[in-house]
């Protein structure tokens, strides 16, 4: 599983080419939030991402446990979709090139 | 038959509530609307920031994607409200259920403030004790169609 970034990077600028910056994925970031059930966390991982359980039950626990995790990674626009969906369904989650 | 909610094998989802906790239900997805019309701060968490430091890209994000956020959540709350009584649901109405009990959970529980040790026993005599009793009984819901639905994705098999 992909290592969660320490420090916040900057904020890219957006579509210059050659830019280096552009070239690193985006990781989209679920973090731990009280309210939350585990079971909801976990199914929802399942429903968005098809995910297995085994995998999406070892994603949640790493948030619960750790404070946040990596729940996918990609392209801006396919991090920004993902985010949106899980806000949707009312997870923390935030998208941060890695 | 047990309180709570059911997976049936022909893919509804069978629901045991009494009377007056549909009412409950029914009542609640009004009180939600009218909270986010009046645009409560308390709200701030159904519609998270996507970017942790970036203040620019997050106004960009919430023009984008707000008005949809915003509309999915009014929708599940309008079918929680119309099916409350139902002794029956299809998934895609369990899972409007689902949707509209995380705002209503999400929505009183940053009211509440509550935390990982919120969800131990209850004080009866706290001043937050029936809205507390409130969100608990939410929690249980959630926590019942969340093992419903989890029954029905088992079974269909998910990949790896």
């Amino acid at each position: 599983m992909s290592q969660v970034v320490e420090a916040p990077v900057e904020a890219p600028r957006r579509s210059t080419e050659d830019d280096p910056v552009e070239d690193r994925p985006w990781v989209v970031i679920v973090w731990n939030d009280p309210i939350n059930l585990m079971s909801y966390v976990t199914l929802v991982l399942q429903q968005l991402f098809g995910y297995s359980r085994a995998r999406a039950t070892k994603l949640m626990l790493q948030v619960h446990n750790e404070g946040k995790a990596v729940v996918s990674s990609g392209t801006r626009e396919k991090s920004e979709l993902d985010v949106s969906r899980l806000h949707a369904h009312g997870l923390w989650a935030t998208m941060q090139q890695d | 038959m047990r309180r709570g909610i059911k997976a049936q094998k022909d893919g509804t989802y069978r629901v045991e509530l009494p009377a007056e906790e549909r009412d409950v239900l029914a009542s609640l997805p009004g009180q939600l609307r009218e909270a986010l019309d009046a645009g409560e701060p308390t709200l701030y968490r159904l519609f998270p920031p996507a970017h942790a430091d970036d203040d620019a890209a997050n106004e960009e994000y919430a023009h984008l994607v707000g008005p949809a956020l915003v509309d999915g959540k009014l929708r599940a709350l309008a079918e929680l409200e119309r099916t409350a009584r139902a002794k029956r649901l299809d998934e895609e109405e369990l899972g409007a259920w689902l949707g509209a009990l995380e705002s209503l959970r999400l929505a009183l529980g940053t009211q509440l403030d509550v935390t990982e040790e919120s969800y131990g026993p209850l004080d009866p005599t706290a001043p937050d004790a029936p809205r507390l009793a409130l969100y608990h009984w939410l929690s249980w819901l959630q926590e019942e169609v969340v093992q419903a639905m989890s029954e029905t994705v088992e079974r269909r098999g998910a990949p790896d």
